[in-house]
């Protein structure tokens, strides 16, 4: 069983089912921290992709859906979160360009170059109290279970479990990065919407693996 | 909540759609892009291309400052949301006449992002872009270039649009906008929340007598919150971290600007004048130009905010330069 541009597409409309689901609470948790929309703008943002994905051609590749996800998501939030997942996705997109379907190894290839635009747009660091807080342990322990040979339902899994302890670990975190930097010290305490809508992707796309693939895996 | 909207995910392209049905002779929205925002009026070929922007729910800013003496262009983007970099670009197009475009915007890391790609995207059509971020509020961080930008970047716009009107070089327009960013000191306080019109929900809490210092423009928790205090000993609070942090000599002149934050009546804000007034006259200082009302909003918030710019004389004949827009006009 591989990876197709069926698979990304079916994965891609679960993470927008389910930030819609959770978009009051990642609001309510901006609240605490910042202006109190970051609920809104991903469900903006997701909208906007899967009206976008509907235009996108049955033969598309993981590259071009990718291409649209990143252009459709930017111009519809603007915002941060924008330009960050707007990097990532083109750069996802890049790293699994004339590929179809995707092996395992073009998987992890598409989430380093997913997070590494992350990173490179954002240029934050572990421990500021960011979505990077979610992304480098997933793409860090991700890596880790590749190279000890672990099956990709297994691999993601572990990824989900790294992102979740970094996401909850920003509750105690003093925020260094965006508009929450100003609060210093009152920052903590609250876990960061932006690191918890980064579990709900990562989250959204390890448990459409298992669910594809099943617990013993079997791709590439 | 309460507020006169129709859908909520609707207001920002409805607020666009009336702010240039009533001002044709200032505004159009491009064609190529519902929330790219410019001139209807012709300039001089080769002026300066004034573009300004960030999230909608501070107006009149940006958008109310498209005119005469001001700027060229906004591209407007959703409720304190930076705008993204396809309106950017349009407006950048449409506003260029040759002598380049200077973008400013209030230093937050989605106007930073999304303006910078922009600015690449522009370049790679051969159009000069250079950026002047406004960082005014003294609350925000202790490093100046850290800061974020709030009301003072008013006077910034004011006086790049007006070097830009005399015809100034893109690079004289920004060393000038550098300038007044770098003489502009903004403090807020807060007495009430906004609500953003998809969530219906407070940005903030504040109990019924209480009043937060240094609340951000967007609703973003201030740096101490206390009992409310009097009109006076507010602004002292506000003026004494102002000063502290832009030192003023007897003698020295300063543009005000008191600030409403959407809510707060003017009868409130010339009252918070009175006795800026009246502190600035004991320090010696003088107020070469005044301006009191709600120039930059959070929707609905209550309170005010201070920002006092150092007047050198360029910056002075900048401040006093004649501007007509549709909500700001100076003879």
């Amino acid at each position: 069983m591989q990876f197709t541009s069926a698979h990304l597409r079916q994965i891609l409309g679960a993470i927008a089912e389910e930030i819609e689901r959770q978009k009051d609470h990642l609001s309510a948790l901006d609240r605490e921290l910042g202006d109190g929309d970051h609920g809104v703008t991903m469900s903006i943002g997701w909208q906007a992709v899967m009206k976008a994905l509907r235009d996108v051609p049955e033969t598309a590749d993981c590259a071009a859906i990718c291409q649209t996800v990143g252009m459709a998501f930017l111009n519809a939030v603007g915002s941060s979160v924008g330009p960050l997942y707007a990097t990532a996705f083109l750069r996802a997109g890049a790293a699994v360009k004339g590929v179809d379907p995707l092996s395992a190894q073009d998987l992890l290839n598409f989430w380093t170059a997913f997070v590494g635009g992350i990173i490179e747009r954002g240029k934050a660091k572990v421990g500021e109290k960011t979505m990077v807080d979610t992304w480098q342990p997933a793409l860090d322990a991700l890596r880790k279970a590749y190279e000890e040979g672990k099956d990709v339902a297994e691999c993601f899994r572990l990824a989900a479990a790294a992102g979740k302890e970094g996401m909850l670990a920003t509750a105690s975190m003093v925020s260094a990065k965006g508009r929450s930097s100003r609060l210093g010290n009152r920052s903590v305490g609250h876990q960061d919407p932006g690191a918890t809508s980064a579990y709900i992707i990562l989250s959204t796309f390890s448990d459409q693996l298992q669910n594809l693939f099943g617990p013993q895996g079997g791709i590439g | 909540m309460k507020k006169l909207i129709n859908q909520p995910d609707n207001v920002v392209d409805e607020m666009i759609e009336g702010y240039a049905a009533a001002y044709p002779g200032y505004v159009k929205v491009l064609p190529s892009n519902n929330r790219a925002v410019v001139r209807s009026f012709e300039v001089r070929p080769g002026k300066v291309g004034i573009v300004i922007g960030g999230g909608s729910g501070h107006e009149p800013t940006f958008m109310g400052l498209i005119g005469k003496g001001m700027v060229d262009g906004v591209p407007v983007g959703n409720i304190f949301a930076a705008p993204p970099p396809n309106p950017i670009l349009e407006v950048t197009k449409a506003v260029n006449t040759g002598g380049g475009v200077l973008y400013m915007y209030g230093n937050y890391m989605g106007d930073c992002m999304n303006f910078d790609m922009a600015a690449e995207l522009a370049a790679m059509e051969g159009i000069r872009v250079e950026t002047v971020r406004v960082t005014d509020d003294v609350a925000s961080a202790p490093e100046p270039a850290d800061r974020r930008g709030i009301a003072g970047g008013f006077f910034v716009y004011k006086t790049a649009g007006a070097a830009a009107e005399r015809g100034y070089s893109l690079d004289e327009v920004v060393r000038v906008a550098r300038k007044a960013n770098d003489a502009v000191r903004t403090m807020g306080v807060a007495l009430s929340p906004c609500y953003i019109p998809q969530t219906g929900k407070p940005s903030f809490v504040l109990g019924e007598d209480e009043m937060e210092i240094g609340l951000g423009i967007h609703g973003e928790p201030g740096v101490e919150r206390g009992k409310i205090r009097t009109a006076d000993e507010t602004v002292d609070v506000l003026l004494d971290r102002i000063l502290s942090d832009l030192p003023l000599a007897r003698g020295d002149r300063v543009a005000v600007l008191v600030n409403g934050l959407g809510s707060t009546t003017l009868m409130e804000m010339y009252i918070m004048f009175r006795r800026v007034k009246a502190h600035l006259d004991e320090l010696g200082v003088n107020i070469h130009r005044s301006y009191v009302g709600s120039y930059v909003t959070s929707m609905e918030m209550g309170g005010c905010s201070l920002s006092l710019m150092k007047l050198d004389d360029e910056l002075a004949e900048m401040i006093d330069a004649p501007a007509d827009t549709p909500t700001f006009v100076q003879a």
